[in-house]
């Protein structure tokens, strides 16, 4: 299981947790598990969230690998100008 | 041999400063920027706008317009694809209202004519009956209870019960308890600061010429930051194929997060589709004014406790920002970044996404984070202030570092504020004597900095030289770096590489150039390209060798035999090998596409000095100093450009820039005689140190260095002319009324 700490605005979404825990080995599998297990996150992972793993942030790449020890956040979509 | 290899030394190109290969081409004027490109029989556009803040539109009657021999096709909502949701019924929407006007200057119709001036006619012909609604366009007014509805269920399902229909968007994030924090303090400051909506301020202003066929088949030119997103935004809002759609990305005047935006493309495309002729579309000044994005305007409430040693307890911050009459306002990142700089144990940020009867704002070097810095950094000089320490050695106390908890969540991977710090610190700058009057400031900023999706080719030619095509536009002096980093992997001189930005065809999908990413992302993919190429050419020389791959090296431009076990074999060159490809198994090019992840984050801290006189309320920055950290700077004169370019910038946001509307909710100042960017002799000489941290997510160890640079100005101008003026300054810009008005409330208590 992945532990996956979520910005404290999405707390409402999963019954006021802000760290919950999925199954995923990477970002793809870790985005599809935060919307099964909480659905009313899926509207802000479908409009576009980053994830930070082990403190590199991952803008859009669903390939990349999550270790079962690994710190994970969920950041709001980053981009720039 | 290898290719994944990190190169932190011995660099023989990389940190020069060769010419920049559009030098000629500029001065000369033969550089082609978006108005200037021709196409045979050609049609001029001119877009119709609305001149009311919110207005319902009644009917548009094109007939008078349509009647003209001159005039060969109008274009209205209706020209555009139906059906479209999310981000691309936002962009159609604001590039042709559909049945309200939401902000002053908001496209309506168009037509396309013969000449510019029998366009600009025919515009005026086309009568639009407009019923005018409320408006509102100050973003703290836009939350009020008695603020008319925007537009009635935009918000997301982020924001909380309760709030105004024009909050749109909200953001909460942070760790730790923030009120334990507060009690732990010696002194609490909190405060309230406001900033205004500045420009970007590009000198070009957008242009294009486009072509669509009956068959969905079409081209575009255009000066903009992004054309692979042009592409696919177009083909969206025409319901054609993106790849039917050729876009190629002319020279560009200046962008700066401005040209991110599609905004007169798909206008050109559907009166071309509908006249079956190419039409060109330039923007006026002031169009750009009234209708591209300027940043947001903020509202700001910061709050931090402080020990009497200057360890920070706790940070609070509540950001409001609007961003026009469209969701998208970058609070998320001013919220994100506002503390960033600082290593905190309890730090809380909530952002608001506010709508108002404003353009839709635009990103502008990165979005969202000057405006929080301005905020904290103001407050934390004056807890510095109150408690007589330097400010500097608050920031060295707190700074983050490697594996310091960001106040947005994850641990810092390899960063250098602590080394900006301690350069500025050290810098004559600091403990040089101010003049009377004069005061100084500093300020630290926060960037994340980005990779995206990226795709290059490198295509060697048989006499030795090598082309780069590359699908991001060159906003700050890409095509040089880009070329460095080719040399320095295939060991030729700089001037045998010339780098292009390839048009849509070409090149697999490349993001926009934002988020300060071109010479970190496509710099990592030409290095990879060319360290592709340079496995071919170890191949050929193996082949004709006779031995095995692995044991051929290279090294300046040269196979080599790895070691004496490999053989004895006269080492052949780059030009050698390329003149016989064709012979010996066929063209050599290297590819690389990928999304690069690891574009590392940037700090930067800024010193300032001003002198504000006490009379009139001006200011005159007297002295600036810039120290960042570039990770590794590819091409130091572009870095200190830079540098230098973001300070420019942000004394203009600081001092004089801001978007001025009347009671009516009109724009009153279009033009650069009424909104005030800085020129030459507003500047001083801005001095720049580069620190270099390598990124550990690039070969080379770049960091982008495009977006940081603007981060501290204002907050770093702030401290400095408060100082001065012995008064806050909490709205910028720090117009001469404002400070006058700050001077006179403090004189009156």
């Amino acid at each position: 299981m992945v532990e996956v700490t979520l910005w404290s605005g999405l707390k409402s979404f999963t019954g006021g947790q802000q760290t919950v825990e999925v199954e995923a080995k990477n970002v793809g599998e870790l985005l599809e598990a935060l919307a099964d297990k909480y659905p009313a996150l899926q509207p802000t992972i479908e409009a576009g969230v980053s994830v930070a793993v082990d403190g590199k942030i991952i803008a859009s790449s669903l390939t990349e690998p999550i270790n079962a020890d690994s710190e994970v956040f969920l950041l709001q979509q980053l981009k720039g100008g | 041999m290898a290719m994944d290899h990190d190169k932190t030394n011995g660099f023989k190109v990389v940190g020069t400063r060769p010419n920049r290969p559009d030098g000629v081409d500029k001065v000369t004027g033969r550089a082609k920027f978006g108005a200037d490109a021709y196409a045979p029989g050609m049609l001029h556009a001119a877009i119709v706008r609305s001149p009311h803040a919110h207005a319902r539109i009644l009917s548009i009657d094109t007939s008078k317009a349509e009647a003209l021999s001159s005039v060969k096709a109008v274009v209205t909502r209706a020209d555009f694809a139906e059906g479209l949701t999310g981000e691309n019924w936002n962009i159609l929407e604001n590039v042709m209202a559909g049945d309200t006007a939401l902000y002053d200057g908001h496209a309506v119709a168009a037509v396309a004519a013969t000449t510019p001036l029998a366009a600009r006619d025919a515009a005026k012909l086309i009568k639009v009956e407009y019923e005018p609604m409320p408006h509102v366009t100050d973003v703290d007014k836009a939350m009020a209870a008695d603020a008319p509805i925007i537009r009635a269920g935009a918000a997301d399902s982020s924001v909380p019960s309760g709030l105004h229909a024009n909050v749109v968007r909200y953001h909460e994030s942070g760790h730790g308890d923030v009120a334990t924090g507060f009690d732990e303090a010696d002194v609490v400051i909190e405060d309230s600061f406001k900033t205004e909506a500045t420009h970007q301020g590009y000198i070009e202003p957008h242009a294009c010429l486009a072509q669509l066929g009956p068959d969905g088949k079409g081209e575009v030119w255009c000066c903009t930051q992004g054309h692979f997103n042009v592409q696919k935004v177009c083909a969206a809002l025409l319901g054609t194929d993106s790849s039917q759609l050729r876009v190629t990305a002319s020279e560009i005047g200046g962008g700066f997060g401005g040209k991110t935006v599609v905004f007169i493309e798909p206008v050109a495309l559907a009166l071309s589709r509908k006249a079956s002729r190419s039409v060109k579309l330039v923007m006026s000044r002031s169009e750009v004014f009234r209708a591209t994005g300027p940043t947001a305007s903020t509202s700001m409430d910061i709050k931090i406790g402080m020990t009497r040693e200057g360890r920070i307890t706790a940070a609070e911050g509540i950001f409001r920002l609007q961003g026009g009459a469209f969701p998208g306002a970058p609070m998320e990142f001013t919220a994100m970044c506002a503390f960033a700089p600082y290593d905190l144990n309890n730090v809380r940020q909530i952002g608001y996404d506010v709508l108002s009867n404003r353009p839709k704002q635009a990103a502008y070097r990165a979005p969202g984070s000057p405006m929080a810095a301005f905020a904290v950094e103001s407050v934390v000089d004056e807890l510095c202030k109150k408690l007589g320490l330097d400010p500097l050695e608050v920031r060295l106390m707190n700074a983050s570092k490697e594996g310091t908890k960001a106040s947005y969540g994850p641990r810092f991977d390899r960063i250098g504020l602590v080394e900006t710090l301690e350069a500025a610190r050290d810098h004559p700058h600091y403990s040089a004597p101010l003049a009377e009057g004069q005061g100084r400031g500093v300020s630290c900023g926060f960037w994340f900095n980005h990779g995206g999706e990226t795709s290059v080719s490198l295509a060697l030619s048989e006499d030795g030289t090598a082309a780069l095509s590359v699908g991001t536009p060159d906003i700050g002096g890409s095509r040089a770096a880009l070329g460095q980093m080719v040399a320095e992997e295939l060991g030729i001189p700089y001037e045998k590489i010339r780098t292009t930005i390839a048009d849509t065809a070409t090149l697999g999908y490349n993001e926009i150039s934002h988020g300060s990413r071109v010479t970190y992302a496509s710099g990592l993919a030409a290095i990879k390209a060319s360290r592709d190429a340079v496995q071919k050419l170890c191949a050929r020389a193996a082949a004709k060798w006779g031995i095995d791959e692995e044991a051929v090296v290279w090294e300046d431009g040269y196979a080599k035999p790895s070691g004496p076990n490999a053989g004895s074999f006269e080492p052949i060159s780059l030009a050698e090998i390329a003149s016989t490809m064709g012979q010996t198994g066929g063209p050599i090019a290297g590819h690389f596409e990928a999304t690069p992840e690891g574009a590392g984050v940037s700090f930067a801290t800024h010193i300032v000095d001003a002198e504000v006189d006490d009379e009139t309320g001006q200011t005159k920055v007297v002295r600036y100093t810039v120290v960042q950290d570039a990770g590794k700077a590819i091409h130091p004169t572009y870095v200190e450009g830079q540098f230098q370019g973001g300070a420019a910038q942000g004394i203009g946001w600081a001092l004089n820039e801001e978007y001025i509307y009347g009671e009516d909710g009109r724009l009153q100042n279009s033009i650069f005689l009424d909104y005030r960017i800085p020129v030459a002799s507003d500047l001083p000489m801005i001095d720049t140190v580069i620190v270099e941290v390598p990124n550990p997510g690039h070969p080379y160890g770049v960091r982008g260095v495009g977006e940081t640079s603007i981060c501290p100005p204002l907050a770093a101008i702030a401290n400095a002319v408060s100082n001065a003026a012995g008064v806050r300054l909490k709205h910028l810009p720090m117009s001469p009324p404002r400070i006058r008005e700050a001077l006179d409330q403090q004189a009156n208590g």
